[in-house]
């Protein structure tokens, strides 16, 4: 197979961008997830068997169960897994390089992934202690969770 | 179940695809698979392909593609947004209602005018993940960390899954990553691309197509002097969330490994779909894989994934092995979803 | 289809209950996001030929290895018999109305484009399928199948490798193609004659 133009002049190219403005109905269960971000907290859903799950679902994965009742976690958590993303990826809500984590908050037992604000890699671990930084004004938006910062000391000795 | 064999396979794989079209990829290689066993389109019961819109960038490009078949006069086609090995388990099925004896099933993949890392983050769930755009190599990041500090593996362990693929990639024309003289140290010198991700534990990302024929019993027979009968073929799916799975695990992977006879006999070798070593390491672990079973021959997905294609190059490789007398029990398993979220076992044999 | 009437829950799920902390606030109802993906876009070869010709005001087509059947703009395929097409042709920059459509809405960002407009598959002489293009230089209410048209090219200097050379297809007034035979009834009646289009 030739993969080559005939022309033999530098290849004509052009920016093709896709765009689809989504506007999402949410239903009442991610409704909840999405009004306590605006409201600066953080809730999952109760399963049977007691568990909870952040971010909620309408369903149970296992059993398919409706859900119902919306449970209040804590900002507090921790880091269950991690990786480092430099350069940021375009579209991403951060425009330096970050953590991104899988982040067990208290009260919580599913993992929810989000960014993790530090600096370098050498500033997250696992089992490192976090709590959400919010934004000031909020829409209801995964966005209006800044991302994790590390516990501050005081308050992990004031907790 | 009626008998059905892949008779016939094609391949072809490269870093980027500059001024080849998705049609222009796969005439040649359609036609070469059809020929090959000696068909024309009109011998063809039933086609059907694989492929993505999100990386052609353009809404229902397979009724584009099919121009590559040759669908005039109309033929009886259809298509899945997955990869090709689906297309394929499609194709088994209508072959096993018996209306047909033949299917062509075709894949293909350009994903280098993208960024494929990227496009990827818009399978996640668009109201809490999506949104963050977590790329494709974070999130096998996170499952690569889960993995290495659950102490399942270490990194020396992924390191020797990565040599392996650029060991047995060499010869392979549509490896894009082959080296014989990769170490383990080497490897582990790599600078971590996405921690604790280094480069060789990475898909080596491939624009390119495959394309498998089918034929059913005597049909078969009559095409291929050894066919690879498809004895079980089956696919599973887990959660798509990503924190309500145990993502050191795929059960899905087990069950339709089970489902599909893996663990009924020996299997001389197995082509598995891990775009990265930490899912090669747990689809070997979930499917029971033994020692005196070759893991990807060909290299696997590490020396060339090309997206929705790479699960049905594994059934091609697979059964390629088995029509040229090199073995005669094998496995290929593709992938869809993030961090092995779906899977699909396919068992062949030689007679 | 059966008289069974649906469920009067459809998509209702349990009543939801809701923490103290959100129980009491206006509920997030719907989100926006966005979902924007770029692409660096390479036309394939028989493109880039065709879009370097178009800029000098040469309009190219494939011709089929199989019958001769000739496409335009070039794929470098014949799409009907799924194989390579690399003979490159020169077409004439007219042809006739193969069908049209008349459109009274104006598109955003189109000012150029006063309401109505005429679109329409041009079916270029020697060409075996029509391209779409914009019919002006008559009123809407003249342009018919089978009209026979020409190419308004833009001027010289602004001519570039872009589908934007032809502003639009004016009248020639020349006798129409008849119905019969225009557009793709003229292909369909070579695909007839020639026993369709198997190829083999």
């Amino acid at each position: 197979m030739t993969d080559q133009d005939v022309t033999g002049l530098p290849p004509l190219r052009a920016d093709l961008v896709i765009e689809y403005p989504f506007i999402r109905t949410t239903g009442p269960v991610v409704g909840a997830f999405l009004t306590g971000l605006r409201e600066a907290v953080l809730v999952g859903i109760r399963r049977a068997d007691g568990t909870v799950m952040v971010p909620p679902v309408e369903y149970d994965p296992v059993t398919s169960e409706p859900l119902s009742e919306v449970v209040e976690v804590s900002s507090t958590g921790t880091i269950v897994s991690w990786t480092w993303v430099d350069p940021p990826r375009p579209g991403s809500p951060w425009d330096t390089p970050h953590g991104l984590a899988l982040v067990l908050l208290d009260g919580a037992d599913t993992p929810l992934l989000h960014g993790v604000l530090v600096d370098s890699p050498d500033q997250v671990a696992t089992g490192l202690r976090v709590e959400a930084v919010w934004k000031s004004e909020r829409v209801g938006h995964i966005t209006d969770l800044v991302g994790f910062a590390p516990v501050a000391r005081d308050t992990l000795e004031g907790s | 179940m009626r008998e059905v064999a892949v008779v016939s396979s094609a391949v072809y794989q490269v870093e980027a695809l500059t001024f080849t079209t998705d049609v222009q990829l796969m005439v040649p290689l359609i036609n070469e698979a059809r020929s090959a066993v000696g068909l024309t389109q009109a011998d063809i019961g039933f086609t059907c392909s694989g492929s993505s819109d999100f990386l052609a960038g353009q809404g229902f490009s397979f009724v584009q593609t099919l121009d590559a078949v040759g669908a005039f006069p109309p033929i009886s086609e259809s298509h899945v947004e997955m990869d090709g090995a689906f297309a394929l388990y499609e194709a088994w099925v209508k072959l096993q209602v018996g209306e047909v004896d033949t299917a062509l099933v075709y894949s293909y993949g350009k994903s280098s005018p993208g960024s494929r890392r990227d496009v990827l983050a818009v399978q996640l769930d668009p109201y809490t993940v999506a949104p963050l755009w977590p790329d494709a190599h974070a999130v096998a990041a996170l499952q690569a960390r889960l993995l290495l500090e659950s102490g399942a593996v270490s990194a020396e362990g992924l390191a020797e899954i990565a040599v392996r693929s650029q060991h047995h990639a060499v010869g392979n024309p549509n490896a894009l990553r082959a080296s014989a003289g990769a170490t383990v140290a080497g490897v582990l010198s790599e600078p971590v691309v996405a921690d604790p991700l280094r480069p060789s534990d990475i898909a080596a990302e491939s624009d390119g197509g495959c394309v498998v024929v089918l034929a059913a019993g005597d049909r078969a027979r009559s095409l291929c002097e050894r066919p690879a009968w498809i004895r079980g073929i089956d696919h599973r799916i887990d959660a798509h969330a990503l924190g309500v799975r145990d993502l050191t695990r795929a059960p899905s992977a087990a069950l339709a490994a089970e489902k599909a006879g893996a663990r009924d006999d020996r299997l001389d070798l197995a082509e598995l779909h891990g775009p990265t070593t930490s899912q090669e390491h747990i689809l070997t672990t979930e499917m029971g894989l033994g020692a005196d079973t070759v893991v990807n021959p060909s290299g696997g997905a590490l020396a060339a994934d090309t997206l929705m294609a790479a699960g049905l190059v594994r059934i091609a490789e697979a059964a390629r092995r088995i029509s040229a007398g090199g073995a005669d029990r094998a496995l290929a398993h593709a992938t869809s979803g993030p961090c092995l979220q779906q899977n699909l076992v396919c068992v062949m044999e030689g007679e | 289809m059966t008289d069974t009437p649906l469920p009067d829950e459809v998509g209702e799920g349990p009543p939801i209950h809701l923490p103290p902390s959100i129980s009491d606030v206006e509920p997030v109802l719907s989100v926006r996001t966005p979902i924007r993906l770029e692409y660096d876009f390479i036309p394939s070869a028989a493109a880039q030929q065709y879009l370097r010709a178009y800029a000098s005001k040469r309009i190219l087509g494939n011709r089929s290895p199989v019958d001769g059947a000739v496409f335009v703009p070039p794929r470098g395929v014949d799409p009907r018999n799924g194989v390579v097409a690399a003979e490159m042709v020169d077409l004439v920059d007219r042809g006739h109305v193969g069908s049209f459509c008349v459109t009274h809405l104006p598109i955003p960002g189109r000012k150029d484009l006063p309401v109505p407009y005429v679109s329409a598959w041009i079916h270029l002489d020697g060409a075996d399928i029509g391209f779409l293009g914009l019919v002006a230089g008559c009123a809407a209410a003249d342009v018919r199948i089978g009209m026979r048209v020409r190419a308004v090219w833009k001027p010289d200097a602004e001519l570039g490798a872009t589908a934007e050379n032809v502003l639009h297809w004016e009248p020639t007034g020349e006798p129409d193609v008849p119905v019969a035979e225009a557009g793709n009834r003229a292909w369909a009646l070579k695909q007839a004659a020639t026993g369709g289009g198997d190829g083999a």
